[in-house]
């Protein structure tokens, strides 16, 4: 073996081993030694990762390609297994096994509660989850990254309705994968477009042919790929599955709906940055999704109650950022807010949990208030991951949202005004969350005060670790005008995004511009922060909402809009089909020959009189019509 | 004589016994409508061993032609004694136990 790239097929398939052994052991394993396995494997793909990602900065450093065996060999079209080795992978590899580690070693402390085998299930689902995610990144053509993407739709479904007894967790894990589908039809008439075009899925040999190919079948490509994108990473108009994937257990949601699963839709389309490139009018589309998603999820935010849905339309508001990111051609950047966003809003998200664990499964901020002094841990990370997303330097999120924001200045100025109205949006509701919860007074019962604890060890532990990542990570994309070539992630996935970075005619910003906007941003999210954490603290919400208040809080009745257009004609046709064409069609078809079956079979049974003198006269028939046939035939 | 007279006749005597075989409500009777049929045969045979010889007869009066007829009229004497034997010996038993040979009172089958 002469490097650790040549071993890349264990990073997933540690996982998978992991997945076997808890869903087919569940009943025998006990609960801490399904966590340890569970943990363990993602633990060992990390390392590997790491070792790999190592390898991966030497200079000079081009994909590699890894094939494990022949796939789909057809006519002319030949589709191997392969896995594919580059910078972007080797990143993505890291923040999906780091990050899901993190998450398993807290599940082992929030899931404490549930019985052995359906631990172990639990166990099983995200290393199931974990092994799709990183098949979807490191495939080496479109099929083998659709594979993937199937699975982690599984996944989500399987772990949203996880506790399977509640019939409304169930609907919310059926319209996830329903959404996810309705996406996976336009990726997958986008892959058999390429397929026509390019002959092939492999990235290199689709990418290297793409520029001879005309706008306009580039356009309908990479369209169709976005509306799959849509679907799965939750933008206008399949982003509704979202908030119902609050049903799941918090850390399904800080792993899945937060830190991977949802960032899939970028990885493709940075992935297929070239393409994109070639097709302006589909960057307009993407970024003009991107940041209607950005702006109308954060308005959703503002007005909800529940810790966990305000995080999840905050994570819907954020990946429209990152779209819009990739749509004014900043792919960088996008990935840059890919691996912020996944710090602070798994921290988020774990802190989210930390704070439901202690307050015994109570979810509604208005009754919480003055946990600060009682869970000190969660509170400190949770203000981090909160300044994190914000936006407010030295913090990761400042130096990945900016970035975005400059490009999209030098788009156009628009875009930025938009954004930095999303941005402060953004800075309000997440310190209208950490007031309500953490600051003022408490409003919950006695009995709730009185269990008020910090969590142990397995829960807090990661909380700390992903807080200090939220808090540096920024420092691996130091802008340009901070500091000449220190914009580390950007020289790393230089070889990624070159063609397309000789393509583009990037206007950007001057230096002063870009001071200015950079000033403008921090001086007014800063004011934001300053106004929610003051009215919140003195004057929580508790009350309901009212006016255009109800609107929001009732998420622009998207919902509603979708139930009355959408599935109730569904279900409509559905009934008539079921009515006329399967009771009275074809169960009509089928009892009826059943039907006449009987009815002759009772007709012959009246041959059988028992009279001898009507056998003997049936047989002299017989015996006359085989004269008769055997003469004249 | 011409051989049609003896096939018309044959034939007569054989749909008699078709006839008697099916329209009879006794037994006895049926069975002797089935011995007609078979000596309707017999005739028949033994008219066709006769024209078949007749053919030859003038050339080689010792020849065999048309013996097999014979032989098989035989055979079929042999067959309706022993079937006669047997059947008498079932409408013997039958009569023992329902105290008629009506045939209609056989309609045990349908049990």
């Amino acid at each position: 073996m002469k490097s650790f790239i040549d071993i890349v097929y264990l990073v997933p398939l540690f996982p998978f081993i992991g997945f076997l052994i808890n869903g087919l052991g569940r009943k025998q394993l006990s609960k801490s030694l399904s966590g340890i396995i569970g943990s363990g494997v993602i633990l060992a793909s990390f390392i590997l990762s790491l070792l790999i990602f190592n390898e991966t900065r030497a200079e000079g450093f081009t994909a590699v390609t890894v094939n494990l065996f022949e796939f789909i060999n057809v006519a002319d079209l030949n589709i191997p297994f392969a896995l594919q080795v580059d910078q972007l992978s080797a990143l993505f590899l890291l923040i999906i096994t780091g990050v899901g580690f993190l998450i398993h070693l807290y599940s082992t402390s929030y899931m404490h509660d549930e019985e052995a085998h359906h631990y172990a299930r639990y166990f099983s689902y995200l290393n199931l989850f974990v092994f799709s995610m990183l098949i979807l990144v490191l495939g080496a053509n479109y099929l083998i990254m659709f594979i993937g993407w199937e699975g982690v739709g599984l996944c989500s479904y399987l772990l949203i309705g996880y506790w399977f007894k509640n019939t409304e967790f169930n609907n919310a894990a059926r319209k996830a994968f329903v959404m996810n589908r309705i996406g996976d039809l336009g990726f997958l008439i986008g892959l058999f477009f390429i397929i026509q075009q390019f002959g092939s899925l492999t990235y290199t040999e689709v990418f290297s042919q793409a520029s001879g190919a005309s706008v306009g079948i580039l356009t309908v490509i990479t369209l169709l790929l976005f509306v799959g994108a849509t679907g799965k990473s939750a933008q206008i108009p399949l982003y509704t599955w979202l908030p119902d994937a609050m049903a799941g257990p918090t850390p399904v949601s800080a792993l899945i709906h937060a830190a991977t699963m949802v960032t899939a839709g970028i990885y493709m389309i940075a992935r297929s940055n070239i393409l994109y490139t070639l097709a302006p009018i589909s960057q307009t589309v993407v970024a003009v999704i991107g940041l209607a998603t950005a702006i109308l999820a954060a308005t959703v935010a503002i007005k909800q109650n529940d810790i966990k849905k305000v995080l999840a339309y905050s994570t819907v508001s954020q990946l429209g950022y990152m779209f819009l990111g990739l749509g004014v051609g900043a792919y960088t950047g996008a990935v840059f807010h890919v691996m912020t966003h996944a710090f602070f809003k798994a921290l988020l998200f774990l802190g989210a949990g930390s704070v439901i664990h202690a307050m015994h499964h109570e979810q509604d901020i208005r009754k919480m208030g003055g946990l600060a002094k009682k869970l000190p841990i969660t509170h400190w990370t949770f203000l981090a991951g909160c300044i994190a997303i914000a936006g407010i330097p030295p913090f990761s999120g400042f130096f990945s949202k900016d970035e975005i924001l400059v490009h999209a200045f030098g788009a156009s100025p628009v875009y930025y005004i938009i954004g930095l109205a999303g941005a402060l949006m953004t800075a309000f509701y997440m310190f209208r969350l950490y007031a309500m919860t953490f600051r003022g007074t408490f409003r919950g019962t006695k009995e709730q005060e009185h269990h008020l604890h910090e969590s142990p060890w397995q829960m807090t532990l990661p909380l700390v670790l992903l807080a200090v990542l939220a808090t540096v990570a920024g420092f691996l994309g130091i802008p340009e005008i901070f500091a000449a070539d220190s914009h580390l992630l950007e020289h790393y996935l230089a070889p990624v995004f070159a063609e397309s970075t000789k393509l583009s005619e990037a206007h950007l910003p001057d230096h002063s511009t870009e001071y200015l906007l950079l000033v403008v941003s921090i001086v007014l999210i800063v004011g934001s922060i300053f106004y929610a954490w003051n009215r919140f603290s003195k004057k929580p919400e508790t009350s309901d909402a009212e006016g255009f208040g109800k609107v929001l809080a009732n998420k622009w009745y998207v919902d509603e809009f979708y139930d009355n257009i959408i599935t109730k004609p569904l279900n409509g046709l559905g009934v008539v089909f079921n009515r006329f064409v399967e009771k009275s069609g074809i169960d009509g078809a089928v009892n009826g020959v059943g039907k006449s079956v009987q009815w002759g079979g009772r007709q012959l049974r009246l041959l059988q009189s028992g009279q001898v003198g009507s056998y003997v006269l049936w047989m002299v028939l017989g015996i006359l019509i085989f004269f008769v046939i055997a003469l004249f035939i | 004589m011409p051989i049609n007279y003896y096939i018309i006749l044959a034939v007569a005597l054989f749909s008699i016994g078709v006839a008697g075989v099916l329209t009879r409500r006794n037994a006895i009777i049926i069975f002797m409508c089935v011995e007609l049929m078979l000596n309707a045969v017999n005739l028949l045979l033994v008219a066709f061993s006769k024209m078949h010889y007749e053919t030859v007869a003038q050339f080689n009066p010792a020849s065999p032609i048309g013996v097999d007829a014979q032989l098989f009229v035989f055979f079929i004497m042999v067959v309706a004694a022993a079937e006669v034997s047997v059947g008498l010996a079932i409408i013997v038993m039958m009569y023992r136990n329902v105290h008629s040979v009506d045939i209609n009172f056989l309609n045990r089958l349908k049990h």
